[in-house]
């Protein structure tokens, strides 16, 4: 089984213009990567399928922008890579 | 339906926790036949994609109890299967594929007599809080006309 990461990864890339050899680690879905909110769901849409979880976007949105967390806890590939590996592993729990 | 008006769902026929059946009466006469076409009136096929995204959008807003908008923001493959027009009685189902984190999505189809006459897969809803009470005024007013609320406290 691949990585969550390199899962992830694979997504984006089928999902967005974003070829799969630029998404590394330490990429920023949003400023390196370049992914515009409508596409940044359909890749949710496809991570909320393929790990079988919801991803609470709208939870992690609101602590982004409340100042609670910082974007970069949940929107560089390797920190949103963890995120979902908690999420699949809360799940399985 | 009241073409110009964009209200295509006319009654909800049955209501599942997944799933909306509903019914749209394709009027005799619409300015809308007058352009699309002359002589030839038939419903455009991008309003039969928008009654069936209202369809999706009144399961939504059924499963949200009304709480939240959801707004069309894309669909997956659309097939337009045969003409539409006036005076055609539409049978309008929607049944949620995915209910996500501030979106949704759903596949809906649209009969007549029925043969299926469109289908569209994967449409995606953004789920939002209203932007304006008006707005959620008008939903719960649309609720009640089409028969969403019969069942819940409205």
């Amino acid at each position: 089984m691949a990585s969550a990461f390199d899962r992830i990864a694979e997504i984006i890339a089928e999902t967005s213009d974003v070829p799969r050899e630029n998404i590394k680690p330490e990429s920023h879905v949003i400023e390196d990567l370049g992914i515009d909110s409508l596409d940044f769901l359909d890749i949710v849409f496809a991570i909320d399928k393929e790990f079988g979880i919801k991803v609470p976007v709208e939870a992690w949105t609101q602590e982004v922008n409340s100042g609670a967390a910082p974007a970069e806890q949940y929107f560089v590939m390797q920190n949103l890579a963890a995120r979902i590996e908690e999420l699949v592993a809360a799940k399985g729990g | 339906m009241r073409l110009e008006y964009f209200q295509m769902i006319d009654r909800v026929l049955e209501l599942a926790p997944e799933r909306i059946t509903a019914e749209a009466l394709v009027p005799a006469a619409s300015p809308v036949f007058e352009g699309h076409f002359p002589g030839h009136p038939l419903v455009p096929g991008v309003l039969l994609v928008e009654t069936m995204a209202q369809a999706g959008g009144f399961l939504l807003l059924s499963r949200l109890n009304l709480s939240r908008m959801a707004f069309l923001i894309g669909t997956g493959a659309v097939k337009l299967r045969s003409f539409v027009g006036p005076d055609t009685r539409l049978t309008v189902t929607a049944t949620l594929v995915h209910e996500g984190s501030g979106f949704a999505v759903t596949d809906a189809a649209i009969t007549a007599a029925g043969r299926k006459v469109a289908e569209v897969k994967e449409m995606k809803f953004s789920i939002q809080d209203f932007p304006a009470p008006e707005l959620a005024e008008a939903m719960r007013g649309r609720a009640r006309e089409v028969g969403l609320l019969k069942d819940q406290n409205s």
